[in-house]
Parts: structure tokens; sequence; C-alpha cells
């Protein structure tokens, strides 16, 4: 495995990381820039969005059209997406043409042309993909769960409220970029074949007097009801379920996410084998692990027909409380067999790693190697899950439900 | 890289491209069965069978299949689609022959009745789901009208009814006529010692007994419709669209793939500049999609119900255009970059490779490597690409809308 990852700070606050891959023939990489969703001013919700539809469309010398057929030319997948502390633009191309495409970012990110002619388009855009969400009651009852159980800004959705949207100006998205768009706080993750003298100099160009910002704090509100049922007209009920958990900086954080990995991942985890293969409850059953700076929490989530909805809700919560009860080591040793293999794979995708060491930068202020999260999951012992189970067990949860009908959620759980 | 095939004495087929420098090694059995070669009786079998053959075999119960793939710490799993359904796994290299073993066992299941019944549920929440999710359907109801009676016609799924009634006899029948060595390739990619391989798969599948599997290949006659269907609770309206095209064994799939890629790729394409940066529709998108046989170009849209007729109507206008005025060299250049750099980006997993090798094996007993790829993507002229359009225009179509809205005004 991969022991080097290069690092370079720039004076302006923007954090260089780079894993090479020499085996590969591509590179990836991943910006990630402090204009997350956490940052949409409460009437704008959606804004960080907007802005990243927007910049997008013309940078530098270029038109939108230009822009998009220069990126085609040079072969780059891209994509953009939200989280709640950052915009991420991220993209993946043969080697040779990692420096055209660095520069056309460069462009996107410090000389977007925000053209006016082209809000109505870009908020078209965002509607279109709110109206999506109403169609996918898998998608919006996870969406719902989040926007309960963190407070507010942490449990937005990044897509916004239909009104601000409908609201939001070219000087809300001007100011929001000026604010937003900053070196401070900027992580630019590069991983797979390059050379890091060449990558390291030709960033400081591109980015090096890039002028940095002030940065400001969100304010935080309150977590929203303990159990909601939205009525949709569906087949399904859709199950979600959130409690508490170590964030990813804490020291519990591998202990915590080893419980999480008995109960969920692979087919021989315990939400999978009572819920969908000894029942047949439902289709699709899952508990994963999100992760802020400072709290994290599990998400758990069903889909069953409306009829055996209840029992698939009792089935996850009595998984809950027995995962307190801890795990056998048998468990533990499938999951450490799943997760070694998952981390010799990473090293097959450049894009995996050019993600995972900017989010590691940030929650972190460092990066793991994958040597380094090996080791880690490699000491977890069943004494040591087992007694942080014991001190944290599952409780405190959010539910949320959507569908033809309300569900019982006994009392002590919510 | 190396390409090695072995034909079993009962003729399992066995494929790799061993690399050295890989990390992990992926391994799939494909077998050449699926939607269309089942009939009314037995509809969504193929479906229900690849759950079902999870479910244990006379030496392993449900729970040792599972548990055994987790001990390797596999990424596993399965899909059926009309033509095929394939149970495949990414391991590390020291797991070859375990997982190889377990594969091949798992490909002689019990099919034991109460597993079957369990089973069925499951299945009957997966087509619920289905029927609660975009497009609602839309797309069997749409590949259904396009070939009528022709078995690429029928639901991969299958109906509720159909799953319901469904003995465990039938499936258990449909296994014995469909599994048949002759009628399976086991490929590999990634780390792969071949010598080892091929011993592996002869200990554990030298012993499955072959009978003739055969599968009808009438030549279909695609009709033209246009449907709207009423779903009151959708917020958008969708649309899927399907025309003919080059079928699996034609070279002319090459260009097929680079026309879509030019008219409907979901970034930078006409189809993109029409509907997509404009903010008029959700997605839309243009797929060549190919089958033993026959071959389909596929348009997918979603919108706000309000622009759905206009924007059918600009989809329709973009199309004429193509068809009348042709695509530019410029614009074929794009797409070639675009798709070699998919080529390389999906090569580099082993699991990537593997279904490209195991899918050119299924459809047309050829090998072919990265290079192989990229030289054919880059030596399409425009005049290829142009003569495509000619023999399949996309301008008559099959057409399907789902949504909110009653009515729907056909494109001109």
């Amino acid at each position: 495995m991969s022991e080097s990852i290069y690092k370079h700070a720039f004076p302006n606050g923007l954090v260089l990381l780079a894993e090479p891959m020499s085996w590969l023939e591509s590179v990836a990489f991943t910006f990630s820039v402090p204009a997350g969703s956490v940052d949409d001013p409460a009437s704008r919700s959606g804004l960080a969005s907007f802005t990243c539809e927007m910049v997008m469309r013309g940078a530098g010398e270029r038109d939108n059209h230009h822009l998009m057929q220069d990126l085609d030319s040079l072969g780059v997948e891209r994509g953009e997406s939200v989280s709640d502390a950052h915009t991420r633009f991220s993209g993946a191309t043969v080697a040779a043409n990692l420096p055209g495409a660095l520069a056309l970012y460069a462009d996107i990110l410090r000389r977007p042309h925000l053209p006016a002619e082209q809000l109505e388009a870009a908020r078209q855009v965002l509607i279109q993909e709110l109206r999506a969400v109403e169609d996918e009651p898998s998608q919006k009852v996870m969406i719902e769960l989040r926007r309960r159980h963190f407070p507010d800004p942490w449990g937005r959705p990044s897509h916004g409220e239909m009104e601000a949207v409908q609201q939001t100006s070219l000087d809300d998205v001007r100011g929001y970029f000026t604010r937003r768009y900053r070196p401070n706080g900027a992580i630019l993750g590069v991983a797979g074949r390059f050379d890091w003298e060449a990558l390291k100099d030709l960033v400081g160009q591109l980015l090096g007097d890039w002028q940095p910002q002030p940065a400001d704090e969100p304010v935080e509100g309150s977590p929203g009801k303990k159990y909601e049922h939205l009525p949709f007209d569906s087949n399904q009920t859709q199950i979600a379920i959130a409690y508490p958990s170590a964030p990813y900086r804490h020291p519990d954080y591998y202990r915590a996410w080893g419980g999480v990995g008995v109960l969920s991942g692979g087919m021989s985890s315990r939400l999978f084998t009572e819920v969908r293969e000894k029942r047949g409850l439902c289709y699709s059953v899952y508990a994963s692990y999100h992760t802020l700076l400072d709290r994290g929490a599990v998400f758990c989530y069903a889909g069953t027909t409306a009829q055996r909805a209840q029992e698939t809700l009792d089935v996850m919560l009595g998984e809950l409380a027995r995962l307190a009860k801890g795990v056998e080591p048998h468990e533990l040793a499938r999951l450490k067999a799943r997760i070694k293999s998952a981390l010799i794979m990473q090293q097959e995708s450049s894009s995996a790693r050019s993600s995972s060491i900017g989010r590691d930068w940030y929650y972190l202020g460092c990066v793991r190697t994958l040597e380094e999260i090996n080791r880690r999951v490699d000491e977890l012992t069943c004494q040591g899950i087992n007694q942080y189970l014991e001190e944290h067990p599952p409780a405190d949860f959010t539910v949320v439900t959507l569908g033809p009908s309300e569900l019982e959620v006994p009392v002590g759980v919510s | 890289m190396e390409f090695r095939s072995q034909t079993l004495e009962n003729g399992l087929e066995i494929v790799a491209e061993c690399n050295d420098e890989a990390y992990s090694t992926a391994l799939g059995f494909f077998v050449k069965t699926g939607a269309r070669d089942e009939t009314d009786e037995i509809a969504g079998v193929s479906h229900f069978l690849e759950h079902m053959v999870f479910k244990g075999t006379p030496s392993r119960t449900a729970d040792d299949v599972n548990r055994e793939f987790d001990e390797m710490g596999a990424h596993y799993n399965a899909f059926t689609n009309e033509e095929n359904t394939v149970f495949y796994a990414a391991v590390l290299p020291e797991y070859l022959d375990a997982s190889v073993e377990l594969l091949a066992d798992i490909l002689r299941p019990s099919l034991r009745e109460d597993d079957f019944n369990t089973e069925k549920q499951v299945v009957l929440e997966e087509i619920l789901m289905n029927e609660d999710q975009p497009p609602f359907g839309a797309d069997d109801k749409c590949r259904a009208l396009h070939y009528g009676s022709h078995p690429l016609g029928r639901s991969v799924l299958g109906t509720e009814a159909s799953i319901t009634a469904l003995p465990v006899e039938a499936m258990r029948d449909y296994f014995q006529r469909r599994y048949s060595p002759g009628n399976i390739v086991l490929a590999g990619a990634g780390r792969i010692d071949f010598d080892q391989f091929v011993a592996a798969a002869r200990l554990s599948c030298g012993g499955w007994q072959p009978i003739a599997a055969g599968r009808l290949r009438p030549t279909p006659e695609p009709h033209e419709a246009f449907q709207v269907i009423r779903k009151e609770s959708a917020t958008q309206q969708y649309a899927v669209q399907l025309t003919g095209g080059p079928n699996a064994e034609d070279t002319d799939r090459y260009p097929a793939k680079l026309l879509a890629t030019v008219l409907g790729d979901d970034t930078g394409s006409r189809l993109y500049w029409e509907l997509i940066d404009s903010g008029l529709a959700e997605q839309v998108s243009l797929y060549h999609h190919e089958y033993e046989g026959a071959g389909l170009f596929l348009t997918y849209m979603s919108c706000d119900p309000d622009e759905a007729a206009e924007n059918l109507q600009r989809i329709a206008d973009v199309y004429r255009q193509a068809q009348e005025c042709g695509i530019t060299s410029d614009e074929l250049a794009q797409a070639k970059s675009k798709v070699a750099s998919r080529v390389v980006l999906s090569g580099e997993r082993p699991r990537g490779r593997l279904f490209a090798l195991g899918g050119d094996w299924v459809q047309r007993r050829q090998y072919r490597s990265i290079r192989d790829d990229l030289e054919a993507v880059s030596a399409i002229t425009l005049q290829q690409a142009l003569s495509v359009l000619q023999r399949y225009p996309l301008t008559r179509s099959t057409t399907v809308t789902i949504g909110p809205l009653e009515e729907v005004r056909a494109p001109e």
C-alpha cells in the first residue's frame, strides 16, 4: 500500500494533498471549496447549489459551451456536489490531461462569469431537482430524517427550499461567490499518476495568488421532531431511524463504526439477515454512518409494504437494542476481512482516493494512509467495541416514516 | 495483460484477462438466460431464481453462503436482465480458489420450498418498490409496446400476479433447462493464475451435466406507438422512447454509441444543451443498447409536466435535425475523447474489466482488450456514424410517458 501522501500548504490557506498511484493510467482530483449548505443564508437555502450551478456556466476566456467542450475534449469525467461544509468539484481523466483540466478549474473557481442571462436557466435546473426528489420516496425520507436529526444548519438539504430558490437573485449568487469561494479552507486532493514537483508548481501558478476572505461560523438552531409521519401515496412505507454516534475525529470513532459495521455491511450483517433474509420484509435495508466535524450519527433505512411496515420498524428497533448487548468475535472477523479487501481495492481507484484524502484533511487536519486505516481496523477488539456500545447504546432516536399510514413508535424509544 | 480461454468437457467456457499488476481479482458466472427466455406462466422466474441462488445448496444454508462470502471480504452481487443472469465477486487474489468454489456451489442451488416462499416476499417488495419510483414501470411498458409479442418485450421483474402464482416446481424446471454448463461462461479479470482458475473450475463445475439450452431468436418487428399513462401521485412527467438500433453482432454498434454520445450524453450533448442547460428538463439521455439479434436506442426524459409536450417536440426536432443535417466532425472528436476516457477509467478496476470481458464473450465469443476498444473508437468515421442514422432513424419511435398528465400531445 502507498505510504506517502504529499502535502503542501500555500500561504493563502489552500492545502494541496496528493497520493501517488503510479500503477494507474489515470489521475483524479477533488476541489473542496468551503461553500456548504450550512453557509446558505437562512432565507436563501440552496444558495451554495445555485452558485455551483452558475460557476459552471462560463469562466475565464470561455463561455458556457466552450468550457464544457474543452472539459469533454480533455476527457474529464466530472461531477459537482454540495455537502454540509463544501462545494466539491471532482474530475478524473488520463494522466497527460491533468494540467489542462486544473487550469480550467482554476478559471471556474476564480473567474466564473456568473452570467445574468443564465440565471433563470440555472434556477430551473434547481427547481427540477427539487421536484424530482418528490418522486423518490427512499431519497426523500432520508432527507427529512437528516433535517430533523441534526440541528439547523447541519440538517439542511443541499438543494434548498422551493421558495428560497425562486427568490434567489444574481446579487445573492455573486455575493455568496465572493465570500465563500476562497483559498482559506479550500482543499485540493489529487490521486493517481502525476509528478509531485510539477503538480505543486502548477497549482501554485494557478491558485497561489488567490486572495483569502474572512471566515465565519454558522449559527446553530435546534433539531426537529423525534417522530414524524409524512403521508405519501405509495405501495411501500419508507422507514428512517437516526441516532447519535461518535464523529470521525473522535478517539471512539473506530469502535463506534465497528458496531455499525456488524449491524449493516455485507449480507451476513444483522439488519440484512433479520429483516430481509429471515423474514422477507423488504428488498432494501441498511444502516450508514454520517459524520460532521463535532458530531456523528447512524442513519437506518428500510422500505416495505405498508401492511408489514410496523413489523419491520419493530424488528429494526429490536436489532438496535440487541446491538447494545455487544458483538461476537466471528462478526468482527468478517468486518475486518471486508474492510481489508475494500482498502486494498481502493488502490484501484484514483477517484476514491482523491476524495478520501480531502475528507480526511477536513475532518482530521491530517490524512490517514490506507496502511494506517488498516492498522486501526486491525486493532479493533470485541471488548473495545462492546465497551463503547455499553456506554453509548443506540438511543435518542429520530424516526421519520413516509407512506400511506402512520406507525406506532414505542414509548421511550423516541 | 494476457487473455486465456478454455472449455471444459461439459461445455463450460472459461475466459480470463490476467493482469499481474492488479491488486484484486474479479470473477463471475454469466448465465445466458433472462426474461427473453421466459413465458407468461413463469414471467419473472429468471430474476427470482437469481435471488434463490443465494439461498443455499445441499451443503450450505443461506446463512452459510452470506457468511462465507463476507469471511473472504468479497464484494459480491448478482443481476438479471433480458438476456443474462450474472453472479460475480471481487476478492483479494488469495481467495481465488475459495470464491470459485463458493460461486460454483451456489449455482447448483437446493431451491427449497420454505426459502422459496420467504424470498417470494422479497421479490414482491422489489416489484412494489419499482412501482413507487420513477419511471414507475414505464420502461417495461415501453419495451413491451415496442417489441409486441417478441420475447424482448418481456419484463425482467415479472408482475405481482405472476410472481405470486409461481410454483417452486416451475422454477426447478426452468433451472434444469437453463443452467446447463454449455449455457454458462465463467469469466475472470485482474490478478489470476489461469491454470489455477481452470483447475478450481474443473473441480467444482466438472460434474455439471450438460443439457441443450437454446434460445428462440425471432426477428423483431418493432412497433411505433405513443402512449400516455396517468399516475396522479407523481410530481414530474417521465418519458421513455425506443427506436431500433444495431444489434450485438453488428459492427455498427461502435458508431451507434458515439452517435448516442453526440446527441444524448448526460453532459455536453445536443439534448443536454437543448433541455438540461436551459433548465427545461431534469434529465434527458440517449443510450444505445444491444441484444442478441436486436438493438435499441433509448431516450429517457423527466421534467415538469407543463413542459412535457414541448420537450418531446424539442427532442423530436433535435433528432430530425441530426437526421437531415448530420453531425459535425468536431462533435464526433469530442465524443471520442469522452468515450476513450471512460474506457480507460472503468478498465482500471478488475470489476470494470470483468463486465466488459464477460459481455463480449457472452454476446460475441470475442475478446477485446482496452487497446482494441480504444482503437475501434478512434477509427470511427463521420460517414459511419451518419450511416447508422440512415439505417435506424431516430424519428420513428415507440414512446410511453407517465406522470400526472391525462393527455400529452404527441410530437410531430
